[in-house]
């Protein structure tokens, strides 16, 4: 049964010893197909173009992680629940603007912004009304958050030592990709340098005490989102991931102790084989970076897993119906990509957080993919194409003269030289120039958007839409006063000076200060500005 | 033609975003959409207060305020800019742009906001409004 082909033998011999998936594995007209066609590397096999495993989603297809939050902790627990309910093995928790930025829903900031975007977290008690009778040792929990995301982990530890579920038990991902808020996201609460530290104790922590969860989801998806090329989400992406591995390696954290628990987010665009191309090209620099810069020694430090989701800002507030075709066309490209998990926007999302009927439709697009349409039975479907491996190519040619560029700003340090591109307006400059470039080839007719500037008959107003009830800011502000009332107010002072302490040593890990806080029931703000006192804030300085 | 706008004071636009939001892609393209066609941009960024943005206002001089608004926090922060204006006693208008569902366009017009501009909006439009906000609001 061997095989002439170079590469192929080594494949087959680890595809074989893999978990399959029930088949049958053929078409719909019964021809039965192979695991993968064309020449090494195979998938599973270095630089991992092909994809991380050998048998991809005949194992086990991708998850479908679909990110919700709204309301109070409550509503989103409910949530949550019908997600368990219907299969769902994986949460993922959208904040509110407040919480993302560190704070109370008391606070001035917060005004009008409550339970808007996502679920308002003050306290340790919203977060246990959060995950109430979910077992967290039997679910793994997506964490969208960055600024105060070890505040937000350490909650999340607390919850789950309250219901007898050890930190080593807990499995899932907190996004705390910092890099990526000076860039694009602007959901930064201190400079950059104090937030790298708050990074890399986290990092250090979770290797410690959290070998499931993942510590940092290296995000691309916020800056194409403001506007960047492919490319540059590409190149921006896997150059913040390699400033971490050395920020990490740099606090005296062996890399292959942690690089394998990094994971990545894309973004899945409109332009299907550049997009297929750039998810091709991500696996393939990533593992040879890792490899050949960084001495990474375990192959799960060179694998780039990574999530999907589809463009939010590709959806039209036009004919919103739509935005459908839209997403299963970018969910396929995800899938033809190679990735692990994968959110499908709502159809309605370009106006409001979307309807449960319109959420339904986007898991269902994703479904067809998955189940009707074939794809998920061969790896790699495209690969030996000469366009896609082309257009592979020419991604990773594009993103290593940015890596070229960032690592002369840094004088041989990517950490150095992602600094250096976020003081000198390097990052934001290059994705505001693209977000016009993009905005005036639509303007002039260029560039056809369907519904926009093209075909625009047939958009009726009448949009049924998700509306959250400004009784959620007035609710939480309460709950808020009454958590503040019932807890012992000495010891939140001694624990919040104790996190400003741990904050000012920089050799100490600030985890166990904060989780001490938390469960003193400091509030999310108050840990936040124990620690501001040190740091300061960030500031972006305004340019267009 | 070109005499008559040199005639024409060039119009100065102060555009920020107010509260929390981070969301600035639509604010900068506008920012350099009102530039290419003449106007004097005054761009505040993020994370103004209703305070700032008056205070800028008064300083720079500003003939109309742009405001650009993507977390649904708009009908409770469109017209406390509105309210902080008028309490400023400054009669400069309030243009609010990004994702405002279309429910929502008569009540903040109501609640004296100058105009709402929504996505898919053309440039020529947006400038457009923009002219029409000030020459209106100086009619009056």
């Amino acid at each position: 049964m061997s095989d002439e082909r170079p590469g192929y033998d080594e494949w087959r011999e680890r595809y074989e010893a893999s978990a399959l998936r029930d088949g049958p594995f053929d078409t719909m007209s019964g021809v039965p197909v192979e695991p993968v066609y064309g020449d090494a590397p195979y998938p599973g096999q270095y630089p991992y173009t092909r994809g991380v495993y050998p048998s991809m989603y005949r194992s086990r297809l991708w998850t479908m992680r679909m990110f919700a939050g709204f309301g109070t902790a409550e509503d989103t627990n409910a949530r949550f629940k019908d997600i368990l309910r219907n299969g769902g093995t994986g949460l993922s928790t959208a904040f509110d603007m407040p919480t993302l930025m560190g704070r109370d829903s008391d606070s001035p900031w917060a005004m009008g912004e409550v339970g808007r975007a996502g679920v308002a977290i003050d306290t340790l008690a919203d977060m246990e009304d959060l995950f109430a009778d979910i077992d967290l040792s039997g679910v793994s929990t997506s964490m969208t958050i960055n600024g105060p995301a070890a505040i937000i982990l350490a909650m999340y530890v607390a919850v789950a030592e309250k219901n007898d579920v050890a930190p080593d038990q807990l499995a899932g991902t907190i996004q705390n990709d910092i890099f990526k808020e000076y860039q694009a996201q602007k959901e930064y609460i201190y400079p950059p340098r104090p937030s790298v530290r708050i990074v890399t104790d986290m990092i250090q922590f979770t290797s410690e005490h959290m070998p499931r969860f993942h510590p940092v989801s290296i995000s691309g998806y916020h800056i194409r989102e403001a506007g960047s090329t492919a490319a540059q989400e590409l190149a921006f992406t896997l150059a913040n991931g390699f400033a971490y591995v050395e920020a990490a390696t740099a606090a005296g954290v062996d890399v292959d102790e942690f690089a394998g628990r990094l994971s990545f987010f894309f973004n899945s665009h409109s332009d299907f084989f550049e997009e297929i191309g750039k998810f091709r090209a991500a696996r393939r620099i990533w593992a040879r970076w890792m490899k050949e810069r960084y001495g990474a020694t375990q192959e799960r430090s060179m694998l780039c897993r990574f999530h999907t989701q589809t463009a939010g800002v590709s959806l039209t507030a036009q004919q919103p119906e739509i935005n459908i075709a839209r997403v299963a066309i970018q969910a396929l490209a995800g899938a033809l990509g190679g990735t692990q998990s994968l959110h499908t926007d709502s159809f309605d999302e370009a106006l409001a957080l979307p309807t449960e009927k319109a959420a339904r439709i986007a898991l269902r697009t994703q479904q067809i993919v998955a189940h009707e349409t074939g794809v998920a039975n061969v790896a790699d479907p495209l690969g030996g194409s000469d366009y896609v491996e082309w257009m592979t190519d020419e991604m990773e040619r594009q993103a290593e003269s940015i890596f070229a560029h960032l690592d002369d700003l840094g004088q041989g340090s990517m950490l150095e030289g992602v600094y250096a591109g976020i003081e000198n307006g390097y990052f934001v400059g290059e994705i505001a120039d693209s977000a016009y470039r993009f905005e005036r080839e639509v303007n002039s007719g260029d560039r056809i958007i369907v519904g926009v500037n093209a075909f625009t008959d047939g958009d009726d107003d009448d949009k049924e839409l998700l509306r959250i009830g400004a009784h959620v800011e007035e609710y939480q502000r309460k709950r808020l006063d009454d958590v503040k009332l019932r807890r012992d107010s000495a010891e939140v002072a001694r624990t919040l000076a104790a996190v400003t302490a741990a904050a000012t040593a920089p050799e100490e890990n600030v985890m166990p200060a904060i989780l001490a806080a938390v469960k003193a029931y400091a509030t999310l703000e108050e840990v936040v500005m124990a620690m501001e006192s040190v740091y300061g804030t960030y500031v972006e300085k305004a340019i267009i | 033609m070109s005499d008559a706008s040199a005639a024409q004071p060039q119009l100065r636009v102060l555009l920020a975003k107010l509260g929390l939001d981070g969301h600035d892609r639509g604010l900068k393209v506008v920012a350099r959409i009102l530039r290419d066609a003449g106007m004097e941009v005054i761009y505040l960024g993020l994370r103004q207060t209703t305070d700032s943005i008056v205070a800028a206002a008064e300083q720079e001089d500003a003939d109309v305020i742009g405001l650009s608004m993507h977390n649904a926090g708009h009908m409770t922060l469109a017209p406390a800019m509105v309210k902080a204006v008028e309490t400023a006693e400054l009669d400069t208008p309030v243009v609010v742009g990004g994702i405002v569902p279309v429910q929502d366009v008569e009540p903040l017009l109501a609640a004296g906001v100058a105009a709402v501009i929504g996505p898919g909006t053309s440039a020529e439009q947006v400038a457009q409004t923009i002219r029409d906000a000030v020459a209106s609001a100086q009619a009056d």
